[in-house]
């Protein structure tokens, strides 16, 4: 039996380049990126005009916080069960899932992140609009979980991208997750226009 | 069900055909020389009362001193199957024949065990790594790994 070659396998280049990105992206991701809430402590150097339109801007955001889809493991049950009937997130603002990360500005990182994924996690990531936050989902999301001291796992999302929540849990419960966004929303209500900014 | 055939029957058949293939014979697997893999797996592929027309899987396991290739075929015609096994020495460099002209579906897996356990199949295709990058170093899933 003769093997197609040209319409089955793909390129070594392709190949190569991907194992450079991937290698790349793991040697500038040892250490993690530090947690985007200093600004917390700085309740009284804020400008005291600009709080009335801080308070509509952030009364908006908080509200109407589209997830973006980047669901790589087990916790993604979680997240759809705290979508569905029951548990119901569109209370709180956020019922649509975008599958484009233009419309997105919330990213729950639910699963465990292998250093193949990582690159394109990171790539959805950069493709949100300002503002945007993130929830590391679950034990995985946090710090690797059990799959931690694996060969080819990423330590926690913090290394690849900056996570404003943690919740913690192998899965969490939706009721935590949703507890997770509230807690989010409440670090939003606190926001002001000017803070927050890229933080890479 | 899928009848398991009689090992020794099989293996008496092979036997006649390629009489130093066969190194190794117990209830649940024959376990052929690595020289003689692809002409054994032909055989029992194209023998119309063997007829093994599908690859179950491939399986590679570790025992340090060799590393030893499980593949479970089957007949849908005849609805039977059977293991074959054999073995591979040496950790630098293992090499056995690649079985992906007679079953395609050897094709991923075959590059599966190259990918975490380091033995190269010859006359493969493809051969290149399926799960990790490329330029990932070392085959995590040997037992000396790390």
């Amino acid at each position: 039996m003769e093997v197609v070659q040209r319409y089955i396998y793909s390129d070594t280049e392709l190949d190569r380049t991907e194992g450079e990105a991937i290698e790349a992206l793991k040697a500038r991701s040892q250490q993690p990126i530090p947690d985007p809430d200093k600004w917390l402590d700085e309740e009284l150097e804020r400008n005291i005009l600009l709080t009335s339109l801080d308070a509509i801007l952030d009364w908006a955001r908080r509200s109407s916080l589209w997830p973006a889809i980047c669901f790589p493991a087990c916790c993604a049950f979680e997240l759809i069960a705290a979508n569905a009937s029951r548990f119901d997130l569109s209370r709180f603002g956020m019922e649509i899932l975008r599958a484009s990360p233009r419309q997105a500005d919330l990213m729950i990182t639910a699963g465990t992140l292998t250093w193949k994924m990582a690159p394109q996690v990171k790539r959805i990531y950069d493709q949100m609009a300002e503002p945007k936050w993130v929830i590391a989902m679950g034990a995985c999301g946090i710090s690797g979980g059990i799959f931690r001291s694996s060969y080819n796992v990423v330590p926690g999302y913090n290394h690849i991208i900056p996570v404003d929540v943690y919740v913690p849990g192998c899965p969490p419960r939706p009721e935590a997750l949703i507890h997770g966004i509230r807690m989010l929303q409440n670090k939003i209500a606190k926001e002001h226009i000017a803070i927050k900014l890229s933080p890479l | 069900m899928t009848v398991s055939l009689s090992t020794w029957d099989v293996a008496n058949q092979i036997k006649e055909q390629f009489p130093d293939a066969v190194s190794e014979i117990n209830d649940q697997a024959i376990l052929v020389k690595s020289e003689s893999l692809f002409e054994v797996a032909q055989y029992l592929k194209n023998r119309p009362e063997l007829d093994f027309d599908y690859l179950n899987y491939i399986s590679a396991v570790d025992y340090f001193d060799y590393f030893e290739l499980v593949y479970q075929l089957t007949s849908i015609n005849h609805n039977h199957s059977l293991i074959l096994k054999t073995r591979c020495y040496g950790r630098d460099n293992p090499t056995l024949p690649s079985l992906v002209s007679l079953w395609r579906g050897a094709d991923f897996q075959e590059r599966e065990i190259y990918d975490l356990m380091g033995i190269r199949f010859d006359g493969h295709p493809n051969m290149k790594r399926i799960f990790l990058w490329d330029g990932f170093q070392g085959h995590p899933l040997r037992k000396d790994y790390l």
